[in-house]
């Protein structure tokens, strides 16, 4: 084999074979589905509707109420997710950065301390939810706990409000780990002798959090929130373990939303399934462009440094 | 105050101000916060049923001693009795009906003794009760189901790692024209998130004849976009003189990659491997939807199938998810350095 024009081809061909197949060619016909109805998962058995499946989902006497939409859970999935990216962000963000900059203190043992924070992220979604539901359960370790202090236990799972709650916890719980390591990198690129000089300066901690760690740790804040969006967006498996999306609907989400209408209900409508995971595709699709321009400004940013 | 002051020493060389204190509480707490449920979860895979139904729960696996008693099939619960005339000794109950309980001397078989519950209290023993590992084969198809998830994930890997870095080498190491827009092609389907092509990938997947097929799950996941971005970018520092070199020699353009490039980029190949490891092992969503027959579950799906059965049988449930996490946890503890130096420079989980 020598070197001709067809040689990296050869090379490209499997990977670019693979990702074809089931990358985009699925995008295509994920099109197509959106636009056509019926049961059939077979595209030239589904005749066009338009964008019937479209005003399907988007059918609604007040978008503020899910109860009036067609789709009712359709909508009621699209405000628990929007709750639940809010809280889940703000809330593993704020910890992430905590224990980033007590990582990045000269401590005994950073190496373990990091690791502690960083084991979860690698359990599997399901195994993190087994290990919250067996503590969550009716006579769990957490119902002990309450009933030692002279309270009432409380199934957390199975009511509303605190079922969000331990979902949005758990997840916080399992992710930080992840957020923590990129923020910890960009406390170390802060160089060491804008510290020293402000302990010359005799400023206080707070001030020099305030006044150096988290103004130049800012673009890399704001990657980690628009980042950990993106990821709260598709959220579904651990939740589908913990609760699966109940009680109720209360912790239904978009993601979850897909599935079962595509793959978990007696009469399976791929087409709302299809048309469902386009409008989160477009919400997907805001939040990588916003991302794309606040790393670009970071990337600007640090030539300008 | 020497030993204090030695004990409160810090890496710096001053000693501890109330910033230090703060940021040790605070790691305290994220060590019990984060190892604590984990922790809990191992020392309750260890204990009996009757242990995991006792309410408070024990942290250590205690559990009630048991004894077979003759003529019964099941073992029966030992209770420490007090009897009329004032001795206590240990029985095995054979039943309970109201305040009366039923118990038996297991070595005198024939002799039924009737108490009221309130004279008998249970003989709590330390018990590891292995039996939730050892009997998982035989309660649940749990060898079919670590077979399953070793063939994906080894499999899957192998596969990754060749497609991957046979990609990156055309990549880095030849000029043609359309490679930025391969690459960008590539890397653009970072953007594209797994469950937006749920509904197509599984037409695509039963056109192929893989519905319920291993290969179903492995196919669709190696051509990682984080994996040719790694090994691009650490292949561009291979020296191309090398390449000449060996063309000068009369080596193939296929000698070249899998003798020259390949071995010198094992480092990165190492990286992407660990990675790729972890995410078939903890694969969830697709599998769910390629894999419905029940032998032809992975861990993961098993583990999701018997926690929403309607009876969960917590021992064994325990038990499979330690063994789950068994594989991660012991690469993370002998590759941390790796992977979060990998996470930190690719930025991707």
């Amino acid at each position: 084999m020598k070197t001709s024009a067809s040689t990296p081809w050869f090379f490209l061909a499997p990977n670019m074979i693979v990702i074809l197949l089931f990358t985009f060619v699925p995008i295509a016909i994920n099109f197509y589905y959106a636009f056509t109805g019926g049961v059939n998962l077979y595209p030239n058995q589904r005749p066009g509707v338009g964008v019937d499946n479209f005003s399907t989902l988007l059918e609604c006497g007040s978008y503020f109420d899910p109860s009036t939409c067609r789709k009712d859970v359709f909508w009621q999935s699209i405000w628990n997710t929007g709750k639940y990216a809010i809280f889940q962000v703000s809330l593993m963000v704020l910890f992430a950065l905590i224990t980033a900059i007590v990582l990045n203190r000269k401590i005994i043992g950073r190496g373990f301390w990091r690791g502690v924070f960083f084991y979860p992220v690698l359990l599997s979604p399901v195994v993190v939810a087994l290990i919250w539901k067996w503590i969550l359960q009716r006579d769990g370790l957490l119902n002990a706990a309450m009933v030692g202090v002279g309270s009432d236990p409380v199934l957390w799972l199975a009511e509303p409000g605190w079922a969000f709650f331990w979902v949005t916890f758990v997840s916080v719980w399992a992710h930080m780990g992840f957020y923590t390591l990129i923020l910890l990198a960009g406390l170390q690129a802060i160089p060491a002798d804008l510290y020293e000089a402000a302990q010359l300066d005799k400023a206080s901690p707070w001030r020099s959090l305030t006044k150096i760690t988290l103004p130049l740790l800012m673009p890399n804040l704001l990657v980690v929130v628009v980042l950990a969006m993106i990821k709260a967006v598709q959220v579904f498996d651990e939740v589908f373990v913990l609760t699966g999306g109940g009680p109720g609907t209360a912790t239904t989400f978009v993601v979850q939303f897909i599935y079962q209408t595509g793959f978990v209900e007696p009469v399976r409508l791929y087409g709302i399934a299809a048309a469902g995971s386009l409008l989160l595709a477009l919400a997907l699709v805001a939040l990588t462009l916003l991302q794309l321009k606040l790393s670009n400004a970071e990337k600007e940013g640090e030539r300008a440094k | 105050m020497k030993a204090l002051n030695f004990l409160t020493r810090t890496r710096s060389g001053r000693s501890m101000d109330w910033t230090d204190w703060l940021s040790y509480t605070y790691l305290l707490m994220g060590l019990f916060l984060m190892f604590g449920p984990v922790l809990w979860l191992v020392m309750s895979s260890f204990k009996t049923e009757s242990a995991l139904n006792e309410f408070p729960p024990s942290f250590l696996p205690y559990g009630q001693k048991s004894v077979a008693v003759p003529g019964e099939e099941k073992m029966k619960p030992v209770y420490r009795v007090k009897m009329p005339d004032g001795t206590t000794k240990e029985l095995a109950e054979l039943r309970r009906i109201g305040l009366t309980a039923t118990l038996i001397d297991p070595a005198r078989p024939d002799d039924l003794i009737r108490v009221n519950i309130k004279d008998r209290e249970p003989v709590r023993e330390f018990k590891l009760a292995t039996e939730n590992y050892t009997d998982l084969g035989g309660q649940v198809k749990f060898g079919t189901y670590l077979w399953n998830s070793v063939f994906i994930t080894v499999i899957a890997t192998i596969l990754t790692l060749l497609f991957n870095s046979m990609a990156a080498f055309a990549l880095s190491k030849y000029k043609f024209s359309g490679r930025s827009a391969v690459f960008l092609l590539i890397l653009g389907t970072l953007m594209v998130p797994p469950a937006i092509v749920l509904v197509p990938n599984f037409l695509v997947i039963s056109e192929l004849g893989l519905l319920n097929s291993l290969w179903g799950v492995i196919w669709p996941a190696i051509a990682t976009p984080t994996g040719v971005f790694l090994l691009r970018q650490y292949m561009l520092t291979i020296p191309d003189e090398l390449l000449e070199a060996a063309r000068m020699d009369n080596a193939s353009e296929w000698q070249i990659y899998w003798r020259i490039v390949l071995p010198l980029a094992a480092p990165a190949l190492a990286v992407l491997a660990i990675f790729s490891v972890m995410w078939r092992w903890n694969d969830f969503l697709w599998p769910l939807i390629v894999l419905s027959k029940n032998e032809k579950f992975t861990l993961q799906l098993a583990l999701n199938a018997f926690q929403g059965d309607l009876v969960t049988q917590w021992n064994y449930l325990l038990a499979m998810t330690v063994i789950t996490l068994l594989p991660i946890t012991i690469v993370f503890a002998f590759l941390q350095k790796y992977i979060t130096q990998g996470i930190a420079s690719a930025g991707v989980k």
